[in-house]
């Protein structure tokens, strides 16, 4: 918890159609919510400032779009654009990890 | 059952409630293992659209590996109409889609979005059934094993306690039930499904491995999926415990009704007619058939070798008109060709007809074609099953037997005539440039039969049972008349 951010459905970053659009899904407040979000933030804020957006779906208001959206871990977060669609799953610890999944960083080689 | 405390839900599925007195454990998760391609998928299915049909009871099928429009397809051809249950709200599906390729992970996470998505599915249709059907394939799709295990020991305390009564199914795996161990969550009743292939002819098993606190059939039993869906066939169960009727019926011939201790058969019992090609097997049969419907009861013929129109034109041939026993309702045919279906797919098939037509009599023409079609273990235990079955609904059955020379006119039938209660064999001797008939019962449990060899012979007005038949052709020969009065003294406690 190391953002005094909710995590509620609202949209952060940019508010105009953004080239960067991310999806976290959460099921209330929890620890591991609270986790993904603010590293989420944090990552974005160091690698895409000014060109992102995220919406935070809370599944426990929203459950139908756990099935529409086929989400099953969480949290979850995907990015919807740019294209392909991407799913990262867990509290979003590891940067190096979230960038290569976002597609921001190629991996290394193990 | 009335030894069973605890409460069950029926599947609906012919024969499986029988097996598990009464069902599956209601709240409970069930464990449905089998390799691919042995029904699981099926027998979950069943038990959701038994539930909403038969028993007024919504359900949720979350598939992990086969589409909506997949599973849609393929239970159509069972005559299940899914997407009309889905616009009544009376079943759920959710496909859940898993790719591993498309999936980083990357520090802590949970399965809840799993737990809302069938808690959200459950609700809208108040659902009291639920199928997981593979949920396995989670540790395909996703890296952390540790936290699948913790996740899915959670899921199945989550429908526990919200009261539902589940199917999970599992991959079957080496040495083990499932292939990633499910049987360990799952303690309350596991089922296991088998399917092989012996001789080009495929067989389904099934087998209750586990039932906590209650009875249950402890047999392999053979299943098929059929037009008809789902069936268990469980009666190897079924034992002796018929009861023994003191009726008696009229095998269609008076003559030969005299030869079975004056009387005819036992009413519920089977009969075994076995002969050499050609010599009136079937149509004795017909005899018999026709006598059954005379009494206005009503009778079912199984005819493997014959069409129903080939049937009723040879009966026709030597006097006896089925026809208008059909037109009435009280005849009904059932004609395949053996080989079109696997040994369980008949017996399942025929088991169906049988309930659904209620007949008194019922024939099988010939049963040796189930002989020659797999194992002799296999056809005997199907012919068992299908005895046992049908005197329990006191059915008389007339089966006949098509023996030869060459294997011996007896002992071709032991295997089987140990399932019959009465054996009548035809016999074909060759004499003096002749080839003459001669009808005795080799065995008729509980009566006091002939033990006599007599004349038999096909006329254009049916069947006759002459004299008793001798060496000499002029003693035993039906006609002329003459002949026949000299054939009658000779005869002791024969024809009046």
């Amino acid at each position: 918890m190391t953002s005094g951010n909710n995590p509620k459905p609202k949209v952060e970053g940019q508010k105009k159609a953004a080239e960067w659009r991310l999806r976290l899904y959460v099921a209330g407040q929890t620890q591991k919510s609270m986790a993904a979000f603010a590293n989420l933030k944090r990552i974005c804020e160091t690698h895409l400032q000014g060109k992102y957006e995220i919406e935070v779906i809370d599944l426990l208001v929203s459950p139908q779009l756990a099935k529409d959206d086929q989400i099953i871990a969480l949290p979850t977060l995907v990015r919807k654009l740019p294209p392909p669609l991407k799913k990262i799953i867990g509290n979003l610890s590891e940067e190096e990890k979230v960038l290569v999944g976002l597609d921001l960083r190629v991996a290394k080689p193990a | 059952m009335p030894l069973d405390s605890l409460l069950k839900t029926p599947t609906g599925i012919d024969g499986l409630d029988e097996i598990t007195n009464g069902g599956l454990p209601t709240g409970r998760t069930t464990l449905v293992c089998g390799s691919a391609g042995s029904g699981k998928t099926v027998l979950g299915m069943e038990f959701l659209v038994h539930g909403i049909l038969d028993f007024g009871e919504p359900g949720v099928f979350m598939t992990f590996e086969e589409t909506e429009k997949d599973l849609t397809r393929n239970v159509a051809s069972f005559g299940y109409d899914l997407p009309r249950l889905q616009k009544e709200g009376k079943l759920a599906i959710d496909h859940v889609y898993i790719e591993r390729s498309e999936i980083e992970e990357t520090g802590e996470y949970d399965l809840e979005a799993l737990f809302i998505r069938l808690g959200n599915a459950v609700d809208t249709i108040k659902a009291k059934r639920v199928v997981l059907d593979t949920i396995e394939v989670l540790f395909a799709g996703l890296k952390n094993e540790s936290i699948i295990r913790a996740e899915l020991r959670r899921l199945f305390r989550w429908l526990k306690q919200r009261d539902l009564t589940a199917i999970v199914t599992g991959e079957r795996g080496d040495g083990m039930l499932t292939r990633y161990g499910l049987e360990e969550y799952v303690a309350d009743c596991v089922i296991f499904l088998d399917h092989r292939v012996n001789d080009q002819i495929s067989t389904r098993r099934l087998r209750v491995v586990k039932y906590r606190g209650s009875t249950h059939g402890s047999d392999e039993y053979p299943f098929f999926m059929g037009p008809t869906g789902f069936s268990v066939l469980p009666i190897t169960s079924v034992g002796l415990t018929h009861g023994a009727t003191e009726e008696r019926i009229s095998s269609g011939i008076p003559d030969l009704d005299k030869m079975l201790a004056g009387k005819g058969f036992f009413r519920a019992s089977s009969i075994l007619i076995s002969g050499t090609a050609g010599i009136g097997k079937s149509s004795l049969a017909a005899h018999f058939l026709l006598a059954a419907c005379r009494r206005g009861e009503r009778a079912v013929y199984f005819g493997f070798e014959e069409s129903s129109q080939q049937i009723i034109r040879n009966a026709r041939s030597i006097g006896m008109d089925l026809r208008p026993w059909v037109e009435k309702g009280l005849l009904h045919f059932v004609t395949i060709r053996p080989s079109s279906l696997s040994l369980e797919a008949h017996l399942a098939s025929m088991l169906h007809d049988v309930k659904k037509r209620k007949p008194d009599v019922v024939v099988v023409d010939p049963v040796t074609n189930f002989i020659n079609l797999t194992n002799f273990n296999g056809a005997r235990s199907m012919l068992t099953r299908l005895v046992d079955f049908l005197k329990m609904q006191q059915i008389t059955t007339v089966f006949t037997h098509l023996s030869t020379m060459a294997t011996g006119l007896e002992s071709t039938n032991e295997g089987i005539s140990s399932i019959m209660d009465s054996w009548i064999l035809l016999r074909d001797i060759e004499q003096d440039g002749r080839r003459r008939f001669a009808i005795y019962i080799l065995k008729s449990r509980g009566m006091a039969h002939s033990h006599e060899l007599r004349e038999f012979k096909i006329t254009d007005s049916g069947i006759r049972v002459g004299g008793i038949y001798t060496h000499s052709l002029q003693a035993a020969s039906i006609q002329p008349r003459k002949k026949r009065a000299r054939a009658r003294g000779t005869a002791s406690g024969g024809r009046k």
